[in-house]
This record gives structure tokens, sequence and C-alpha cells, in this order.
């Protein structure tokens, strides 16, 4: 398969995306008719001592995750671009590093998290300062589902359905007062349940917490979204449980997972990449293939999606990872290029 | 080991071969598996292209080793070992380089020299890759025997090789550096041991590496 050259990528845009009970239904005919594969057959559960090597990890106690409620949001759907990355791999494939650098040493290290209870303070320039606990977080406010295009900075892709309500809303509830021109975000900090945060070395140098934050238009944009699930149900921990931020025209990083403080501020709060590493992560961190990391070209994306190993597509990347038409409008006469 | 007595014989370096085989081959088998069984992660071909990078790297290190190890045990057979591991190298290189080409950039060669120049870390893997591909290339004892004394010339490339992957490796991480930083400070020591056995060394950097040497 060769690179899908933009124009011919247009032509995409307009397919749906896989809705779930199909993706599902699909891989169950297709195991039906055998086609998974030698690799479905031999980890069957006939086979399975040959296999314990593998699975031991993941099927020792998998994190409890709870269907909730949602109703579906679609305006955002037509910028899609590409199928829904199915859920085993958004589960699978993490970057959290308080809990490993690898991609695969989240969801094995992060399955005894605890996140009931869990407190979310909502403070500093706002009316009301608010503390929610486990059961505000998911029931506070209406819960919809929206799909978006997610991209890392490391250059890989995925489509994937949240469950969540916008920050805005979250921050109304609060009352965000006039002064107000940033929003800073910090992650939970507890080496007991996050090896990664025990020295400075197993977390990837970072210095934990983890912090991350927006411009206060950044954050009351309606597509700036709080999330506490994906795929009808709660966040498993691997993915930022059980409230996270996604950004969909940032990088990644910038969609701070597992937070336990939203801080509504006067001044540019801090961000931990930007922090670690400033000549190769800025602060906005803005999706944009006319800038390239020092290190690596950000011109084009792996797309994780359906199939195996030979289905894997690379596809040009959209300046705000397609997400132009609701957000260029917060950065007119910013320059990108420096402010990246 | 122990035993002063003991002398490897060429019957004895056979079944370390068969042995050295079965760790080089093993761990390809093993991440076939893994593949084909979905375990290789959500994005195999990253964990592809890191198990294979991982693997000829580790294989240089072994390879590195080789020597000294025969020399402190006065084994002198064992360096005939040596061929077979730096062909490991070559192999599990090759593997990480094709997974990058055929699976990451799906064979975009235009993507490629992009990259190449775009991403220094690669630029210094693939010089690695080219160094390695010529010892590779004049691996035979025929071409040995042609060669004469260039061929250990050409051969003492692999310094350079076991200098620019560590940096390839150190380069291409966003902040995990401390696995690349092992591997390089270790290296650096298995370069440092000799140093300062080479009489070239000590000729043209006696007094660079007088410290060093402690070490
Ligand atoms: C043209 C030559 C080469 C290319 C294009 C290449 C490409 C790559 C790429 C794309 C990565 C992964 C970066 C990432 O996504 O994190 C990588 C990592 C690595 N490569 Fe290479 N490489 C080359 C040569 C070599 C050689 C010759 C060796 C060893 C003998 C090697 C050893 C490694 C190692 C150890 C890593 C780190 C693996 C890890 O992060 O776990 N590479 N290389």
């Amino acid at each position: 398969m060769k690179i899908i050259n933009k124009a011919a990528w247009d032509k995409f845009k307009d397919c749906d995306v896989t809705p779930e009970e199909v993706y599902h239904d699909r891989r169950r005919i297709l195991k039906q008719m055998g086609f998974v594969g030698a690799g479905a057959l031999l980890s069957s559960q006939a086979n399975a001592g040959v296999f314990d090597l593998f699975s031991s990890d993941e099927e020792k106690a998998a994190f409890a995750r709870v269907a909730l409620p949602h109703s579906k949001q679609t305006e955002y759907d037509h910028l899609l671009y590409g199928d829904l990355t199915p859920e085993n791999k958004v589960i699978s494939h993490n970057n959290f590093y308080e809990f490993g650098t690898s991609k695969t040493d989240p969801v094995e290290n992060s399955q005894a998290l605890k996140v009931n209870p869990w407190q979310l303070v909502i403070e500093g320039e706002v009316d009301k300062p608010l503390t929610l606990d486990y059961d505000d977080i998911l029931k506070m406010l209406p819960l919809e589902e929206r799909i978006y295009n997610f991209r890392c900075v490391e250059a890989w892709s995925m489509v994937i359905p949240w469950l969540g309500f916008s920050l805005a809303s979250l921050l109304k509830k609060a009352g965000v007062k006039s002064n107000a021109t940033h929003v800073a975000f910090e992650t939970l900090y507890d080496p007991n349940q996050m090896p990664g945060q025990r020295n400075r070395y197993s977390g990837g140098g970072i210095n934990y917490p983890y912090v991350e934050g927006l411009t206060i238009a950044e954050a009351m944009t309606d597509l700036t979204f709080m999330s506490v699930g994906l795929y009808g149900k709660t966040l498993p921990p691997q993915n930022g449980a059980p409230i996270r931020l996604v950004v969909p025209w940032k990088y990644g990083f910038k969609s701070i997972k597992s937070i336990v403080r939203i801080r509504v501020t006067d001044r540019q709060p801090k961000s931990s990449w930007n922090e670690l590493a400033p000549s190769e992560y800025g602060f906005y961190a803005n999706v944009n293939p006319a800038v390239d990391h020092p290190r690596w070209s950000q011109a084009s994306e792996r797309r994780i999606a359906e199939g195996g190993l030979f289905s894997a597509k690379r596809i040009p990347t959209l300046p705000f990872n397609g997400y132009g038409e609701s957000v260029a409008g917060l950065y007119q006469g910013l320059n990108l290029k420096r402010n990246f | 080991m122990k035993k002063k007595s003991f002398k490897l014989t060429a019957r004895s370096l056979f079944w370390l071969k068969c042995l050295m085989h079965a760790i080089g081959l093993l761990p390809i088998i093993y991440l076939v598996l893994l593949v084909l069984n979905d375990r290789a992660g959500g994005d195999p071909v990253q964990y592809i292209i890191h198990f294979t990078g991982i693997g000829a790297l580790n294989a240089l290190v072994a390879t590195l080793l080789i020597s000294p190890v025969a020399k402190k045990l006065k084994q002198g057979l064992l360096l005939q070992t040596r061929r077979l591991v730096g062909l490991y190298v070559f192999a599990y290189a090759s593997l990480h380089i094709l997974a990058f080409f055929s699976l990451d950039l799906l064979f975009a060669w235009s993507l490629f020299f992009e990259e190449v120049v775009k991403r220094p870390y690669i630029l210094v893997g693939a010089a690695a890759y080219v160094l390695l591909s010529a010892l590779a290339l004049t691996s035979f004892k025929k071409v040995m025997r042609k060669m004469g004394r260039r061929w250990q010339k050409l051969h003492n490339g692999v310094y350079l090789i076991a200098i620019l992957v560590p940096i390839h490796f150190y380069w291409s991480v966003k902040s995990e550096i401390i696995e690349p930083l092992l591997y390089l400070v270790f290296i650096a020591l298995l370069l440092g041991v000799r140093a300062k056995k080479s009489n070239w060394w000590k000729k043209n950097s006696v007094k660079y590496f007088t410290k060093q040497e402690r070490v």
C-alpha cells in the first residue's frame, strides 16, 4: 500500500467510522469463517498452557469497567479520517509513563489502580471551587460519545470513541472569573500505585506529578473534552481512568490522564514535556505537519487501525489534526512555527 | 569453566555453536509467535522494530565480549564463534531495517530519504548498517585470505559500529535514556579494555587514556 496523498485521502473522509457493534460483529463472523488465522487458533483455550507465557499478565485481573449511559454527539464526525481503532488496540498501546515507558507497560502495570474513591479539585480563578468524587465525575453532567482523531507526537494515530462532556461545561459549573487566562491540570501523584513515579528514571525523566495546561480560549472551545470512558464503558487505567482530558487537535501528551486537579489561573502554567525538553515540545503542541519534531518528521503518521501487521497504513498528517475549521481561529495572528 | 585443565575441543566448540544458533534463533521464533497471537501490543510494527533493534544490539555486545572472555579463559578456539555471532548482528539489523521499510514506511522510498535527512538518528543507524554490511560481506574465509591485512583494518570497523548504534538508540527515544545509556557505558567499558591492550592506542593516545585505564 502506497502513501495516500491528501487529495485521495479526502475522498475517504466521509466514510463512516465503523460502529463498535459492526466491529465486533465482523470479528465474530471472521472467526466463524476461520479467518482470524493461526494466531487465534494457537491462543485458544485448548492450547492455553503453551501460551501462558504471553497471557498471564493481561488475564490476571483486568480492571473492571462499567457501561455508561450516553447520547451520541456527531457534530465533529465529518472531520474524522479513517475507521475506528479497535478497542483492544486503544487499550493496549498507551503512553502513560507513570506506569512505565514502553507501550505495553501501562496495560500491564495499571490494572490495580484505585479510582474509587477519587477526588478531582477545581480551583483557582473560579467563583465556586469544586471538589468532585468518583460518582460526581460520572454523573454530574450528561455523557456524550464523541469520536475524535488522536495523534501522538511519536507519529502514530488512532480514531477513538470517547465518552464524557466538554471541559467548558465543567468549568461553567465552577464559574470562570474574568481575569483567567489559562487552565492548569495535574495527574495523580502516588508512587505506591505508579511505579514510574518512584524514581526519575523509571518514569522517563519526567518531574512528577505530570502537569499540562491550556489557554482559557482553548479550554472553553467546545471541542476540548473531558473523557470518562471509551467504547461505551468507563476508562481503563491505562487510558487515564477515571477522568482525562482529550484535546484532539494537539499532540497526545497534552491530553493529560487521571486528573486530580484543575486550576484556573492568570498565567501560563507548566507543561511536563515542555519542561523536560523545551526545544522539542512546545506549550501549544498543535498537530502541525509543517513543523517537524527536531529528531523526526511530523508530515505523516502510522494509523493504528483494524487488522494485523500488514494492514498498517501511513497517512499524511493534517494541520490541527483535521480540526482546523473548529480551532484555527483560536490562533489568529500567532506564529505557529515559533509557537509550536 | 573454572577448572584450569579445561580446554575447548573442536567437538565442544561445535555444540557451543549450536547453542549460540539456538540463542540467536529462538527470539525470532518468539517474535513470530507474539505477532501471530496478537501479543505484540497495539502497534506490532513498532514492537518489531524495537525487538529486532535491541536484538541486533545485544548480539553486537555479545560479539564484543567474545575476545575478552576468550582471553580471560584462555580458550583461543572461542574466537572462532565471532563470525557466527557477528552474522546474527547483521541478521537482526537486516530484519530491523526491513521492518522499518516494509511495515512502517510501506516501501515509500521518497519518504525514506526525507526521513533520513530529518531524523539524524536514522542517518547514524544507516551508517552503522552500511559498515555492518561490509563486514558481513567480507566475513568469508576466502575473502579474508584475499584481503590479508586490510581485512583486520576493515573489521576494526566493528568498534565504530559499537559506538554508532548506541548513539542511534539514544537519539531515537523520547526521554527513556536509561537503557541506551547503560549500553553506551557497557560498550565504552568493553572498548576501554581493548584500548588498554592495543599498541596502536598506546602509541597514539597514551596521555588521553591513562585516566580511563584504571577503570
Ligand atoms: C538504515 C538503518 C536503520 C534504520 C532505518 C533504523 C531505524 C530505526 C527506527 C525507526 C527505530 C525506532 C525508533 C522509534 O520509533 O522509537 C530504531 C531503533 C533502534 N535501532 Fe535502528 N535503524 C537502523 C539501523 C540500526 C542498526 C544497524 C542497529 C544495530 C545493529 C539498530 C539498532 C536499533 C536499536 C537498539 C534501537 C532502539 C530500540 C528501542 O527503542 O527499543 N538500528 N531504529
